[in-house]
């Protein structure tokens, strides 16, 4: 591993699992440290936040999808007793807009609305009960306008009255001659995949704490997935240099990319620097589902041509995401969606066109899978309509054309890293398939329907399918992507007390885990204390794309090279013997025989070791706007399902029975965390293939709640047998590679794939609804 | 009821589980709260009417319904095991289940197949509501606004009973179709309900009808084989009597527990006619959690599964 940094650069930092007397060290299963204060109710989420005298914000939202504002008028609400300020457009003291690529959402509406739910006024007041009366007394004039709602209007970039005529980025990969390649085939197969919105559905709704300071800044307690952009973007819009504007890292409670976006930051920080009281946010169940971004719904027209024997030939892709009214990232969601557009396939001819697009539905942005679950969800369904047309079976035809080392992307890239692509697949094959059930024995929580009790068996044929989905982690495109930590090594009691301080925010995927568990690998320490995250330390990037462990091992790791450099130079000092023959052992300083030549309190005595380092990944390179080439990526990652369902095809009804999931991860930092990854993110792409769906018409969220927008729960929840591979990664900390995204992404396919095995039916949209499944037509009323 | 009185617009509240969420929701802001769970004698339940009816009290849970009362009541327990999670059982109640009166309410089809009725009181005094005039509109009940509901009466099972609910999730969903079924074997009656198919929780008549009528058809042409529809009964001392005779109620009950499928005694004909039947009862409409026609076609598939159930514990019992 090759880390540099600004203030040194280290080759070479030693990968060792270190001594043997480290507990939950690398490689372990060590405990959360917010695990127990999560299970017993402890833990200080977002929305727990408080302060003396706070205050609480509320924020008025557009009931329209489309409306010129023509006047607002607040007098009434500020009359209200208990309101504090009522604030709009006129009271932003800086850029109006942010955003996270491009600054065109506004930070309260000034000239029209362009989806529902968009903020345009914010109160505060001394009870969140006042502060609702309030918005509901301010008086917005507006001019319902007819929303824009069809993403293959605006995909023409014709569409007036939306940003670039509707067109948010069109990107094109060209690779071989797909002509050619189309006349040579001797099997063409074509298919149209749908996807709907899928909602982050996180627990934790957005929330935060804003604290005013003496000195004119504002100190932002808040849930969210990266800090420093989040400073910038609030700093801009306040008008305050980034040193007044000070954001620290409250509980998350989920976020899955839905935080990425800014969302209650400026309004609490205006509200609480009008005020110069602190304030609170905390946003409404329903108001949540306004309040962030979703998955881009999707439309993917697929063409593939393969020889008899079963080789990919040729593939061509079109792909449509939805963005909504406002950028967000959907720039690079559709460049993500693209690149992986073609399948964890080796295939030489390739076109895919990709559009995102502006409407005026719901702002879409970062879901975990970041544009390639859409993707591969597409490429996946037509992979088993390909097989079909071969009459192959549709492992083997993944067998055959899986990507391996060395192979060419559709970018130009050669894959590097591992890829066993091969021994995912041959997993999968081999597991044996669960047993049959037995319906009529078994608890009717097992059965389709749950325990609605629909059947004893009737109806119910069950259905295998398999998938799998590659994505790249961490950012790609040629960002500088940088991530910096500070280790500190202080004698507390005798013992040596390592202080691990990073900005990396946790949300839940375990980061501050590893990054103990880092500290006492690399400084063999028992006693790892980790401080609040913050923006005074220089940046981390984001708790996205799969690149925070990654990141944060290899600034945490080269801090504490850093540190144990300088402990063992101290300790030569001391012993008056050359630093190269000694070795740091937790308490102890050794030679390289294991002998103990002095304890590390003797050398540190009162004073302390520190040391930041900054990690940056390996250089990246935009791919070329017409034909899409370039070494892109960092690394890729791999996974692959097998679902078993079982489907009543009467009532359409589903209970998927297994879900069999294998992924190479490079190194299983901790194991549990792992599992708990793969586990989540496969439940999550469950959800989405069978009931997680924002319904929404005319650009109006018709379910905006936990009644109708349905999670999974136990009971739709199978056993998930898995197989984790760890093929080292050459170039990461420790071999490992990012793991939250990819089993997001081949999950809904698999269960597709199996739902369609299971029924016959060509089910061309996904989440599939029981009125979709329902193969025999009942005699009374025709559906089929 | 003085309370109740003397704050007409408190909003009373039981298990919560309806009411908090409308308050969370911002759509209900009630002043008051009149809590019911410490009313005395509101959490029980007692057999009356000489052990023919149930009376289950207003404040008792999902989960006590479940574990006392599904051996009399086995369509209403079966309803309330599909109701929410374990905490929302251990909250909700029948009361504020009917007292919201939304056509999806689960314990309602269950209510009506069985020919419940819903006891209330107020200062005024009390009095009993026939469960066929509960239900007056969308999410509106015959409930005056000063009364409170007491207690619901549910007559004892003497035959089969079915519940069946269909949702998009394999559990804690609302219905997008419910259906219950009582083969009242004593009284040679059949009865049905249905859910979130209609304004209110409907009754399939013509169903009902047609399905008495071929059981005592039935019944006519087999007794000298003594197998027929009200054998069961009549032979073991009387239908349900037989059950509070001979064993205590609150055992498990079969609904749910899957068994062996015995032929349909009245033949596949019959059952999808009664289908069919049941879903015509229905008016539905599309809206986010599933179309109408869907819901129609789910009815009758519902409503023939019950039907065979029911038949074949019929079957059973004789
Ligand atoms: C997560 C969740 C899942 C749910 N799942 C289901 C489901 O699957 N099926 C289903 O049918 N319902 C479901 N519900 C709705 C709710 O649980 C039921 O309707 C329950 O029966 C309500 O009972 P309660 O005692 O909690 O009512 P409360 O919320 O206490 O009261 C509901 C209404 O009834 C009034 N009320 C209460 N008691 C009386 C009384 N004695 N006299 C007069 N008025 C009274 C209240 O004023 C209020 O208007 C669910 C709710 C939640 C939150």
């Amino acid at each position: 591993m090759t880390v540099t940094g600004p203030t040194m650069t280290v080759t070479e930092t030693p990968t060792r699992t270190a001594t043997p007397s480290v507990v939950d060290g690398v490689g372990a299963s060590a405990a959360r440290p917010d695990g127990l204060p999560k299970v017993d109710g402890s833990f200080i989420y977002s929305s727990d936040e408080y302060h003396d005298g706070s205050l609480w914000g509320v924020t008025l939202r557009s009931p329209h999808p489309r409306a010129r504002i023509l006047g607002i008028d607040t007098s009434q609400a500020e009359g209200l007793d208990g309101v504090r300020c009522v604030l709009t457009h006129r009271d932003v003291p800086g850029s109006r807009t942010y955003g996270m690529k491009v600054y065109d959402q506004p930070v309260l509406a000034f000239d029209e609305v362009r989806y529902q739910g968009e903020p345009v006024a914010v109160v505060a007041a001394t009870h969140p009960e006042i502060a609702r009366r309030a918005c509901d007394l301010i008086v917005v004039d507006y001019e319902e306008l007819v929303p824009d709602t069809d993403p293959e209007m605006s995909l023409t970039g014709q569409v007036e009255g939306l940003f670039g005529g509707g067109l948010a980025r069109h990107i094109k990969i060209r690779h071989g001659d797909v002509g050619a390649a189309r006349a040579a085939a001797d099997v063409v197969i074509e298919g149209r995949y749908e996807l709907g919105t899928q909602d982050p559905a996180f627990l934790g709704p957005e929330s935060g704490l804003a604290v005013p300071l003496g000195d004119g800044g504002v100190e932002l307690y808040v849930s969210c997935q990266n800090l420093h952009l989040d400073q910038q973007q609030v700093a801009d819009c306040l008008d305050l240099p980034l040193d007044k504007v000070r954001l620290v890292l409250s509980g998350v409670g989920g976020a899955f990319g839905g935080k990425e976006d800014l969302n209650v930051h400026i309004h609490a920080c205006m509200l609480a620097l009008r005020t110069a009281r602190p304030v609170r946010m905390v946003y409404s169940r329903e108001e949540s589902f306004f309040g962030h971004v979703h998955r881009h719904p999707a439309i993917a027209d697929i063409e593939l041509g393969a020889s008899r024997d079963g080789r990919l030939v040729f593939s061509k892709v079109r792909l449509v995401l939805d963005g909504g009214a406002y950028t967000s990232t959907s720039q690079v969601v559709i460049a993500n969606g693209c690149y992986f557009a073609a399948g964890a396939y080796d295939v030489a001819n390739v076109e895919i066109d990709g559009f995102a697009t502006y409407t005026n539905n719901p702002p879409c942005g970062a879901m975990r899978g970041f544009g390639a679950v859409q993707s591969c969800y597409a490429i996946e369904s037509a992979m088993d309509r390909l097989a079909a047309a071969l009459d192959m079976h549709p492992l083997e035809l993944r067998m055959r054309n899986a990507i391996s080392e060395g192979d060419l992307l559709p970018t130009g890239q050669p894959v590097d890293g591992p890829a066993p692509v091969q021994e995912i697949l041959a997993y999968l094959r081999d597991l044996p398939l669960p047993p049959d059930a037995d319906h009529e024995a078994a608890d009717m929580r097992a059965r389709p329907g749950g325990v609605g009790n629909v059947t004893r068996g009737e109806g119910i044929r069950r259905g295998v399918g398999y998938a799998l989905g590659m994505k790249a982690i961490g950012f790609s495109g040629g960002m500088d992507d940088t991530c910096t930590a500070r280790v500190t090594v202080w004698i507390r009691d005798g013992e040596p007390v390592a202080e691990v301080y990073c900005a990396g925010p946790e949300l839940g995927q375990g980061v501050v885990t590893l990054e103990a568990q880092i500290a006492r690998s690399e400084l063999g320490v028992r006693t790892v204390e980790l401080r609040d995250k913050d923006t005074d330390i220089e940046e981390s990037g984001a708790s996205s794309a799969s690149r925070q462990s990654w990141m944060t091992a290899g600034a945490v790791a080269g801090a504490c090279g850093l540190v144990r450099d300088e402990i063992l130079a101290r300790a030569a000092a001391y012993l008056g013997r050359p630093a190269a023959g000694l070795v740091l052992d937790g308490r102890e300083i050794r030679d390289q025989d294991g002998q103990r030549l002095v304890s590390v309190a003797d050398v540190l005595g009162p004073e302390s070791v520190s040391h930041p380092f900054t990690y940056r990944h390996r250089p990246t390179e935009p791919v070329d706007p017409e034909r899409g080439q370039g070494n892109a990526h960092i690394a890729f990652a791999y996974a692959a399902h097998r679902a078993v369902v079982d489907v009543d095809i009467e009532l359409g009804l589903v209970r998927v029975v297994e879900m069999a999931t294998a992924q190479d991860v490079g190194k299983a930092m901790n194991p549990a965390g792992v599992e708990g990854q793969i586990e989540g993110g496969t439940v999550q792409g469950l959800g989405l293939a069978v009931m997680e769906e924002l319904q929404i018409t005319g650009g109006r969220i018709r379910n905006p709640s936990f009644t109708d927008y349905l999670i999974p729960t136990m009971l739709d929840v199978p056993p998930m047998p898995m197989k984790i591979f760890e093929f080292p990664h050459p170039d990461s900390p420790y071999g490992l590679n990012g793991v939250g995204e990819p089993p997001n992404l081949s999950s809904t396919p698999a269960v597709l794939n199996a739902l369609r095995n299971a029924t016959g039916l060509e089910l061309p949209r996904a989440p599939v609804r029981p009125s979709d499944l329902v193969v025999e037509p009942s005699v009374q009323t025709g559906i089929a | 009821m003085l309370l109740r009185s003397q704050y007409p617009d408190a909003s009373p509240i039981c298990g919560g589980t309806d009411l908090m969420v409308d308050v969370n929701f911002g759509r209900a802001r009630p002043p008051t709260l009149l809590d019911l769970t410490s009313v005395e004698d509101i959490d029980s339940w007692e057999l009356i009417d000489d052990g023919r009816t149930v009376r289950i009290g207003a404040g008792m849970s999902y989960t006590r319904i479940i574990d006392e009362v599904s051996g009399p009541c086995p369509a209403l327990a079966q309803a309330a095991r599909t109701i929410g999670s374990p905490q929302i059982r251990n909250r909700g109640t029948v009361a504020g289940n009917l007292a919201t009166a939304s056509p999806a309410g689960d314990s309602h089809p269950a209510l009506l197949a069985c020919w419940a009725q819903v006891e209330v009181e107020s200062v005024r005094g009390p009095r009993l509501i026939d469960i066929d005039d509960f239900f007056v509109g969308p999410k509106r009940s015959a409930l005056e606004p000063d009364e409170l509901i007491r207690a619901v009466r549910v007559p004892a099972a003497t035959g089969p009973q079915q519940f069946a609910k269909v949702g998009p999730r394999n559990a804690m969903v609302i219905a997008t179709v419910s259906f219950a079924l009582n083969l009242d074997a004593a009284a040679g009656r059949v009865g049905t309900g249905i859910g979130s198919a209609g304004p209110t929780p409907l009754r399939a008549r013509a169903a009902e009808q047609m399905l008495e009528d071929v059981l005592a058809d039935r019944q006519t042409s087999a007794t000298q084989e003594a197998g027929g529809w009200q054998t069961s009964a009549t032979q073991k001392a009387g239908g349900w009597r037989r059950g509070t005779a001979d064993r205590q109620w609150g055992e498990a009950p079969s609904v749910g527990r899957p068994r062996r499928q015995d032929p349909p005694a009245v033949g596949d004909r019959v059952a999808r006619e009664f289908g069919a039947l049941v879903a015509e009862a229905a008016s539905p409409i599309d809206d986010v959690r599933g179309s109408a026609q869907y819901r129609r076609h789910a009815l009758s598939v519902l409503a023939r599964r019950c039907l065979n159930w029911a038949l074949a514990d019929l079957e059973a019992d004789a």
